[in-house]
C-alpha cells in the first residue's frame, strides 16, 4: 500500500497536450470518489470532433470511473461523487441546471459485456428512438431502424429476422447491435467501455473496423485492456495509472515513444 | 428384543462398522503408499459399511413391523372358537378388539370367560414369539450382512461410486414421497367425487344455480330437498378473488417496484419486512377484522349514499383478503425485480431513458414470467381462504355479481358440509369432495392458461 501511495504521490501533472483545437467534449480538474475514497485524481483531458480517444492503464486504474463521468452514468451509484468541471460543447453537464437523461441521449454509452434489451432486434434499435420520440411514424422509425444497423454493419446478417430476440444473436453481433442501438438516438459522443473483452477475435477485428467508420460523424472515448487495440483503432491514446492520468499523446508517439516511465513501463509489458 | 432396542442395536452397530472401516481404508491406504491410486475416500468405505450392515436388518424390521399385527390377527381368528367364527366379519372385528383390548389391560387369569382367556393367551403367545423371531432374524442378518459386506472391503470396491448412487436414491425416493401423497389425494378425492356424481348428475352439479345441500334425513321431513348446483359458489369464490386480487395486485405490485428501483437499501431493509409481516397475521384476525371492522364501515358508507349494502359482504371480505396478500405479490416480485441484470438498466439509462421508462419497458417486461407467478400464488390463496370468507361473507349461497351482497365460496361450503355430525353416505358429505375436484381442476387451469401466457410473452435474458 505505502509503495503504491509512492507511486501515486510521484506522478505530478500530465505529460503531453491534454488540449485540442477543437473540444467536443473537455474536463477540467475531475475528481471522482466512491464513499470516502478516491478513485481520480484532478484530471484534465479533451475529446475532439472525428477522433477516436483511448484510455488505458492497469484494473483498477480508473478508466471505466472516468470514462462513465462523461456521460454521468456514475449518477447510478448512490455512493459515487464527481467534483471538477466537464464540458460538452462549452457546457458543464454537471451543472444543476442539466438533465443527465438529455445528455446520455447526446453521449451514447456501449458496455463492456453485449447487453442487448430481451426484446426482438428491432425493438432493441428502436427504443431509443421511441423513448426521445425521434420518429413520427413507422416508417420513419423503419428508417433509423434500418439505417442504424447499416452503419453498425448488422443489418445483412439480421435482415430477415429482425422479430427475433436480440438475445439470440451471436456475442459479437450482440456488441454490434448495442452500437446500433446507441447510434440510432444520434448522438454526438459514443463512449465505450471494454466493448472487444468479451468478444473472439474476428468479432473484436469487426468492431474496430467500425469504430473506424464511425469516426467520420462521432467522437469516440474507449477504454480498452488491449494496447493492440488502442494502437489499431485510436489517434490519441491517455494512460491512466492509478487514479491519475499519467501521459497523453498521440497514439504512434505513446507507442513509439512514451516520455514517462510509468508509460514505458505498461506498454513494455513490465507490469499491468 | 424389543423393536426399539433393535432399531438402536443395528445403528450402533452401524456407527461402529463406519469407523472400522474406515479406520482400516485408512490404514490399507497408507501401506500402499500411493494416494492417487485409490479410487475412494476412507470415509466412502466406512459408510458404504455401515450401508452394508443397517439396510438388510431395517428392511426385515420395517417389514415385519408392516406385517406382523395381520399375522397374527389372522392366526387369532383361526383359533376362535366356531360360534365367533359364525358370527360374520363384524362379529369376529369385535371379538378380536375386545381380546386385544384385554390383553393390553394385563391381568389375563381374571379373565371370567374361558373362551376369551384362552384366545388372550394365545395371542400373548402369539406375540412373544414373533418378538422371539424377529430378534433372531434382525441379529442374523446384522451378522450375515456384515460378514458379507467386509469381505466388499478391498481397495478396489469402487465404494465412491455406490455411495453417490445410495443418496441418488434417497433423493429420489423422498421426491417420490411427495409425487405419491399428491396423487393419493387427488385419487382419493376423485372417488370420493365418483360416488357423488352416482347420486347427483355430473351436469346437475356442474350447472345448477342453485346451491342448497340440506337433504332429508327421515322420509317424513319435509323442505329439503337438497339442490347441489355448484355455479353460485364459483362465482362467489371469482367474486372475492377478483376483488382480493383487483385490491392487492396493484398494491403489491407499486411497493415492488417502489422498494427495488427507488428505495435506499436502509429503506428497503425496514419496509420489506415490515409488509411480510402481513403474511404472517393468522386469517381469522384478518377475518374479525373484516367482520367487525370493515364489513360495517362499508355497510354505513354505502347506506350514506344510498346503496343498500349487507351486512356481510363480499366486498369487505375481498378487500381484507387482498389486504392479505399484498406480501405474496410485492415480497416475490420485488425479489424478481431486483433480480434483472444491472446491465440492462445501464443500457437503458444509457440511451438516455428516465428510470421510468427503464421500468416500465425494460425491467417490468424482463421481470414478467417472476411477477405473473406472483399473482398466481396470490391468486391460490384468495381462492382457498376461507376464514376470512366464513365471518365476513356470510354463507348465503347467492347467485350475484354485486359485490355488495353476501356470498359464499366453495372452501367454506366444503368446512360447513364436513363439520358437525355427517351421515358419511350422504350426498351433502360427499359434495364437499366434488366440490374439492373443481376447485382443484379450476386452480389447476389457471396455472396452465397463465403458464402458457407467460411462455408466449416473455422477454428473456441471459
Amino acid at each position: 500500500m505505502d509503495e503504491a501511495q509512492a507511486v501515486l504521490d510521484s506522478i505530478e501533472g500530465t505529460v503531453g497536450e491534454i488540449a485540442v483545437d477543437n473540444p467536443k467534449m473537455s474536463m477540467r480538474d475531475v475528481d471522482v470518489f466512491y464513499a470516502e475514497k478516491q478513485a481520480i485524481f484532478g484530471v484534465d483531458l479533451d475529446v475532439a470532433n472525428n477522433e477516436v480517444i483511448a484510455m488505458i492503464g492497469p484494473s483498477g486504474c480508473g478508466k471505466s470511473t472516468f470514462l462513465r463521468c462523461l456521460n454521468r452514468m456514475n449518477d447510478t451509484i448512490p455512493i459515487c461523487r464527481v467534483s471538477g468541471s466537464v464540458m460538452l460543447d462549452g457546457d458543464d453537464i454537471y451543472a444543476a441546471d442539466q438533465d443527465p437523461v438529455l445528455l446520455r441521449a447526446r453521449v451514447g454509452m456501449v458496455f463492456q459485456k453485449p447487453n442487448p434489451f430481451p426484446k426482438s432486434i428491432f425493438d432493441n434499435v428502436a427504443y431509443g428512438a421511441r423513448i426521445h420520440g425521434l420518429a413520427a411514424n413507422r416508417a420513419e422509425l423503419d428508417d433509423i431502424v434500418v439505417g442504424s444497423l447499416k452503419r453498425a454493419g448488422l443489418y445483412e446478417e439480421v435482415k430477415s429476422r429482425l422479430d427475433a430476440p436480440g438475445t439470440s444473436l451471436s456475442g459479437g453481433q450482440q456488441q454490434r447491435l448495442c452500437i446500433a442501438r446507441s447510434i440510432a438516438v444520434s448522438p454526438e459522443v459514443i463512449l465505450m467501455d471494454e466493448p472487444c473483452s468479451a468478444l473472439d477475435p474476428i468479432a473484436t477485428a469487426r468492431i474496430e473496423e467500425l469504430i473506424d467508420e464511425l469516426r467520420e460523424n462521432y467522437a469516440i472515448a474507449i477504454v480498452t485492456h488491449s494496447m493492440q487495440q488502442a494502437a489499431r483503432v485510436s489517434q490519441r491514446t491517455a494512460y491512466f495509472h492509478l487514479g491519475k492520468l499519467v501521459e497523453v499523446g498521440d497514439t504512434n508517439e505513446i507507442f513509439t515513444n512514451p516520455q514517462h516511465e510509468l508509460t514505458e513501463n505498461y506498454i513494455t509489458g513490465r507490469f499491468g | 428384543m424389543q423393536s426399539n432396542t433393535l432399531l438402536l442395536v443395528i445403528l450402533a452397530l452401524a456407527v461402529v462398522s463406519y469407523f472400522f472401516a474406515r479406520h482400516k481404508a485408512f490404514g490399507v491406504l497408507k501401506s500402499n503408499g500411493s494416494v492417487s491410486a485409490r479410487h475412494s475416500l476412507p470415509a466412502h468405505y466406512g459408510y458404504l459399511l455401515a450401508l452394508w450392515c443397517a439396510i438388510p436388518a431395517l428392511a426385515i424390521l420395517l417389514g415385519w413391523k408392516l406385517f406382523e399385527p395381520g399375522v397374527i390377527n389372522g392366526m387369532l381368528v383361526d383359533s376362535l372358537p366356531q360360534q365367533v367364527v359364525d358370527g360374520g366379519d363384524s362379529r369376529i372385528g369385535l371379538y378380536t378388539n375386545d381380546i386385544n383390548n384385554l390383553v393390553e389391560a394385563g391381568g389375563i387369569e381374571s379373565i371370567a370367560d374361558a373362551d376369551k382367556q384362552a384366545a388372550a393367551q394365545k395371542l400373548v403367545s402369539l406375540r412373544s414369539a414373533s418378538r422371539l423371531v424377529l430378534t433372531v432374524l434382525v441379529l442374523a442378518a446384522l451378522l450375515v450382512s456384515l460378514l458379507v459386506g467386509l469381505r466388499h472391503m478391498q481397495p478396489q470396491t469402487q465404494a465412491r461410486v455406490i455411495v453417490e448412487k445410495f443418496i441418488k436414491v434417497i433423493l429420489v425416493s423422498c421426491a417420490s414421497i411427495a409425487i405419491l401423497t399428491t396423487m393419493g389425494i387427488v385419487l382419493s378425492v376423485l372417488f370420493e367425487s365418483i360416488r357423488f356424481f352416482q347420486q347427483v348428475g355430473f351436469w346437475e352439479f356442474v350447472t345448477g344455480s342453485k346451491w342448497s345441500p340440506q337433504t332429508a334425513i327421515r322420509a317424513d321431513q319435509v323442505g329439503s330437498s337438497g339442490s347441489f348446483g355448484a355455479i353460485p359458489l364459483f362465482t362467489g369464490t371469482m367474486l372475492i378473488s377478483v376483488i382480493a386480487l383487483i385490491v392487492a395486485v396493484p398494491l403489491g405490485l407499486m411497493s415492488a417496484i417502489y422498494l427495488a428501483e427507488y428505495a435506499s437499501a436502509r429503506t428497503r431493509s425496514i419496509v420489506k419486512p415490515l409488509l411480510e409481516i402481513l403474511a404472517g397475521i393468522p386469517t381469522v384476525v384478518y377475518g374479525f377484522f373484516a367482520a367487525l371492522t370493515v364489513a360495517p364501515a362499508i355497510r354505513s358508507m354505502g347506506e350514506s349514499i344510498g346503496l343498500s349494502v349487507s351486512s356481510e359482504s363480499a366486498l369487505a371480505a375481498g378487500a381484507v383478503m387482498g389486504i392479505m396478500i399484498i406480501p405474496f405479490v410485492s415480497s416475490l416480485s420485488d425479489d424478481v425485480i431486483t433480480s434483472v441484470p444491472q446491465s440492462i438498466r445501464d443500457a437503458s439509462f444509457g440511451l438516455g431513458a428516465t428510470q421510468a421508462e427503464t421500468i416500465r419497458k425494460v425491467v417490468l417486461p424482463a421481470a414478467l414470467p417472476g411477477i405473473v407467478s406472483s399473482v398466481l400464488l396470490a391468486a391460490s390463496r384468495a381462492i382457498g381462504e376461507t376464514m376470512i370468507v366464513v365471518m365476513a361473507a356470510g354463507l348465503a349461497a347467492n347467485l350475484t355479481a354485486n359485490p355488495l351482497e353476501a356470498v359464499t365460496t366453495v372452501t367454506v361450503q366444503i368446512v360447513t358440509l364436513l363439520t358437525g355430525d355427517q351421515e358419511f353416505e350422504s350426498a351433502k358429505t360427499l359434495a364437499a369432495f366434488a366440490l374439492g375436484l373443481m376447485l382443484f381442476v379450476a386452480t389447476l387451469l389457471l396455472n396452465v392458461i397463465a403458464l402458457y401466457t407467460v411462455r408466449r410473452y416473455r422477454e428473456q435474458y441471459d
